[in-house]
């Protein structure tokens, strides 16, 4: 039966297997030029004392701009084309071209049939896509190095071997629509929608829990907050202040909030009090530039010069008195744990899924 | 060796056709005494019927005393029909002729003939069976 | 003899309308048996409950002398050939004796080899590029090489032309003699079975309308032409199928055990097809009015029928 079920799958493991090479060429050409980059700037960086501009911005993450996006690209598209084109068919091809009354009245049954595929074809999920982000994760090494935030929300489903997870649980969710619906083209539509719908899940609402993040307090300063006004500048309105998330390379931080040692935000009557002139004072020419990396509020006043500056200073100032940034953050060091969670999670969820499909050809099929 | 074949239209059930059709190679001397008949497989591999059809068959000629089966090798025919030609029934094809003359006086025409035949012969038939 | 297949108030529903209804069978073993009816009678419904592709709503089916299951040992003994013959196009003609092979621990492949050469089939041919008949031969061997004690084949020269059909059957039977295997056979025309069936039953409209022996079923059957007649007039064990009269004459297709012994009716044999195609009529299927060639009015059947 295995011997089958692999010549079933071979067509599609060939070109899922050519795949792999074709990017797997392409990144080992590319790969020894980007460490090379990078390390060219890391040795002029230190030539010059640390003033070199390369410091702060290793050109390695503009070299190669478009194959960048084309690997991320890649690696996050992956899991879903194996559910639709892995998964959706897997059953439900049979169940059109009525292959299934040949292949169910032989001498195996229907269960250890379905057991049999959804072993071979998930394993090979499973692994492919695990291979490829493994693959795509030591062509970006030197891109990581230079620019560290492999565990963010956007950056997290492409590095480490989490792939794995979402290939198997796609496919596993293609084998379950194709086998309830009995035709492969809405099986791929559902398919889709469904991973897609998972890992927005997932990635906004679940991740955040699998372990509780650690808070670290941080004094407030000019340099570390920013300002937003609830009205037009000019006007009397009242302002609130936002605290910089400090930046924590390769670490997942939730966000930095401004609160007292009881945990509250300060409220209007406190900012009324501590920061009366942010609303009042007229900004000097050229205070509204861009804001630069990590700024959350509308307004920085780094570089601004006169009143608003100093109104800002003077606003800090009187509330650190009893506010600090309180900054909620998952350590880098949880970085692989949490792959493996998420892991888990995704290939438990294919393994649920597999088991209704294996209840279902049981009892429900006939 | 001998081959059967089968007309489906004829009215005459398909294992008497094959009796039949031994009996006719016999009487033309197409099978003797000791021919092997072609084997179940054989026919039905190429008559596409009912292997029972002609086990029917072959226990009728078994009957009728013209074959013996062998178990394990085939059927064989015994006896022979060789002189049963028509020539050999003269009284009776004189009787015949005489009678249908006094049909023909009689005012019928042939096909009445063939129908009173038929129905004669028929019940006469029955009247066997039953 | 054990039966085959046993099958008792057996009735498969989908919605609210039954494919099948109230079946009740004995299919003896060591027969060749012929399953007729119109498209839509519940052949299929009643081959794919015997092969445990589907389970049944009402009543209860034995095949073997076991519920149809998925079990492996039920499996091997049931060789299976459904409509179309579906074969995986993509795979060689060699790919699926392997399928056989790997999926059947009583495959015996010098049987296949045995066919598949008789057959002149090239084994590295995908199956998607044979014709209809190689298709249906190779899904033919596919049941076969596997030894099974049963046969069931849905329609299988349904969509062959004339000579694949005689070669099929002619292939088919072939294998009876060899293996002595039972088989059951539909099609929805008559013609194609009557060389081969010595059992038929006759579904229609999702019932069995006639089941048994076919020697016995001819035997037991005339067409009785003679002046008209009122059928309620017959002796009991005489049961009218079906009829037609005109203002002078009446014909009838009756069932009787007895022997006809009203002088007044030519008593002729009724052949299979129009046994079937009679018993077809009986079931309502019939709407047509029937008019006599010389103008005579002509009674319906439907007019008649109780």
């Amino acid at each position: 039966m295995i011997a089958f079920g692999w010549r079933q799958f071979r067509g599609q493991a060939l070109v899922g297997a050519a795949g792999l090479v074709v990017v797997g060429v392409v990144l080992a050409i590319t790969g020894p030029h980007l460490v090379s980059v990078y390390d060219s700037a890391v040795a002029a960086c230190r030539e010059s004392g640390g003033q070199s501009a390369v410091c702060n911005s290793n050109p390695v993450t503009i070299t190669y701009r478009g194959l960048q996006y084309g690997v991320i690209a890649v690696v996050l598209v992956m899991p879903a084309l194996i559910g639709m084109f892995w998964g959706a068919p897997l059953i439900a091809h049979e169940l059109e071209t009525g292959t299934f009354r040949l292949a169910w009245t032989q001498s195996v049954s229907r269960t250890r049939w379905l057991l049999v595929k959804l072993g071979l074809v998930g394993l090979a999920s499973f692994l492919a896509a695990g291979l490829l982000s493994l693959m795509a994760n030591w062509w970006g090494s030197p891109l990581d190095a230079a620019s560290p935030d492999r565990f963010g929300a956007g950056n997290f489903a492409v590095h480490g071997f989490v792939a794995g997870g979402y290939a198997l649980f796609a496919f596993a969710l293609g084998v379950t629509a194709g086998l309830i619906l009995r035709r492969t083209l809405p099986a791929m539509a559902i398919t889709l929608a469904g991973f897609i719908a998972a890992r927005f899940v997932v990635t906004d609402w679940v991740r955040a829990h699998y372990m509780s993040p650690v808070t670290f307090t941080q004094k407030l300063s000019a340099s570390n907050t920013g300002f937003q006004l609830n009205g037009p500048i000019g006007s009397h309105a009242t302002a609130s202040v936002m605290a910089q998330a400090p930046g924590l390379p390769n670490a997942w931080v939730y966000g930095a909030r401004i609160v007292n040692d009881a945990g509250q935000s300060p409220t209007t009557a406190v900012m009324q009090q501590a920061c009366p002139n942010l609303g009042t004072a007229v900004p000097p020419p050229g205070l509204f530039k861009k804001g630069g990396p990590g700024t959350l509020g509308s307004h920085s006043t780094t570089g601004a010069t006169g009143g608003i500056q100093d109104a800002f200073t003077h606003c800090i100032n009187t509330l650190s008195a009893n506010y600090h940034a309180a900054v909620t953050y998952q350590p880098a060091n949880r970085f692989w744990t949490f792959q493996a969670i998420e892991t888990a999670l995704f290939v438990v969820l294919g393994l649920v899924l597999a088991g209704v499909c294996t209840w279902w050809v049981r009892h429900r099929i006939t | 060796m001998i081959e059967f074949h089968l007309e489906s239209r004829s009215g005459v059930s398909p294992y008497l056709q094959i009796v039949q059709q031994v009996r006719q190679a016999m009487r033309l001397g197409l099978l003797h005494d000791g021919d092997q008949l072609p084997t179940v497989k054989e026919v039905v591999a190429q008559l596409a019927i009912n292997p029972n059809t002609v086990l029917k068959a072959y226990r009728e000629l078994e009957h009728e005393g013209l074959a013996s089966a062998r178990p394990g090798v085939g059927t064989f025919i015994t006896g022979s029909l060789a002189g049963e030609s028509l020539a050999a029934h003269g009284p009776l094809r004189r009787a015949l002729q005489t009678w249908i003359a006094k049909a023909r006086r009689a005012g019928l025409d042939d096909e009445s003939i063939e129908a009173l035949f038929q129905s004669s012969f028929r019940s006469a038939a029955d009247e066997e069976i039953a | 003899m054990s039966a085959v297949l046993s099958a008792r108030r057996l009735g498969k529903r989908y919605g609210r309308k039954w494919a099948l209804n109230e079946c009740d069978l004995d299919i003896p073993s060591g027969h060749v048996v012929g399953l007729v009816g119109p498209n839509g009678a519940g052949k299929t419904t009643l081959i794919h409950l015997a092969v445990g592709l589907l389970t049944p709503s009402a009543g209860t089916i034995e095949v073997l002398g076991n519920k149809p299951s998925d079990s492996p040992a039920q499996l091997s003994r049931v060789g299976f050939v459904a409509q179309d013959t579906p074969t995986y196009a993509r795979l060689s003609v060699a790919d699926h004796l392997a399928l056989g092979a790997h999926m059947n621990p009583g495959w015996d492949a010098e049987v296949a080899r045995r066919r598949i050469e008789d057959l002149d089939l090239d084994p590295k041919q995908k199956a998607g590029t044979l014709s209809g008949g190689q298709r249906a031969q190779l899904a033919l061997t596919l049941a076969v090489a596997k030894r099974p004690e049963f046969l069931i084949l849905d329609e299988p020269v349904a969509s062959l032309d004339p000579l694949a059909r005689r070669e099929f059957l002619q292939s088919l039977m072939e294998v009876v003699v060899e293996q002595g295997v039972s088989v059951v056979l539909s099609s929805h025309l008559v013609a194609d079975l009557e060389r081969v069936c010595d059992y038929l039953v006759v579904l229609v409209s999702s019932r069995v309308q006639l089941a048994g022996e076919v020697d016995e079923l001819l035997a037991s059957h005339h067409r009785l032409i003679g002046p008209r007649h009122d059928v309620d007039a017959l002796p009991r064990d005489q049961h009218v199928i079906e009829e037609s009269h005109t203002d002078r004459q009446s014909t009838l297709l009756v069932r009787s055990d007895g022997p006809i012994l009203d002088p007044s009716w030519t008593v002729e044999q009724v052949d299979l097809e129009d046994l079937v195609l009679a018993y077809m009529g009986q079931a309502g299927l019939s709407t047509r009015r029937r008019r006599n060639p010389d103008g005579g009015k002509a009674v319906s059947q439907l007019d008649v029928v109780r």
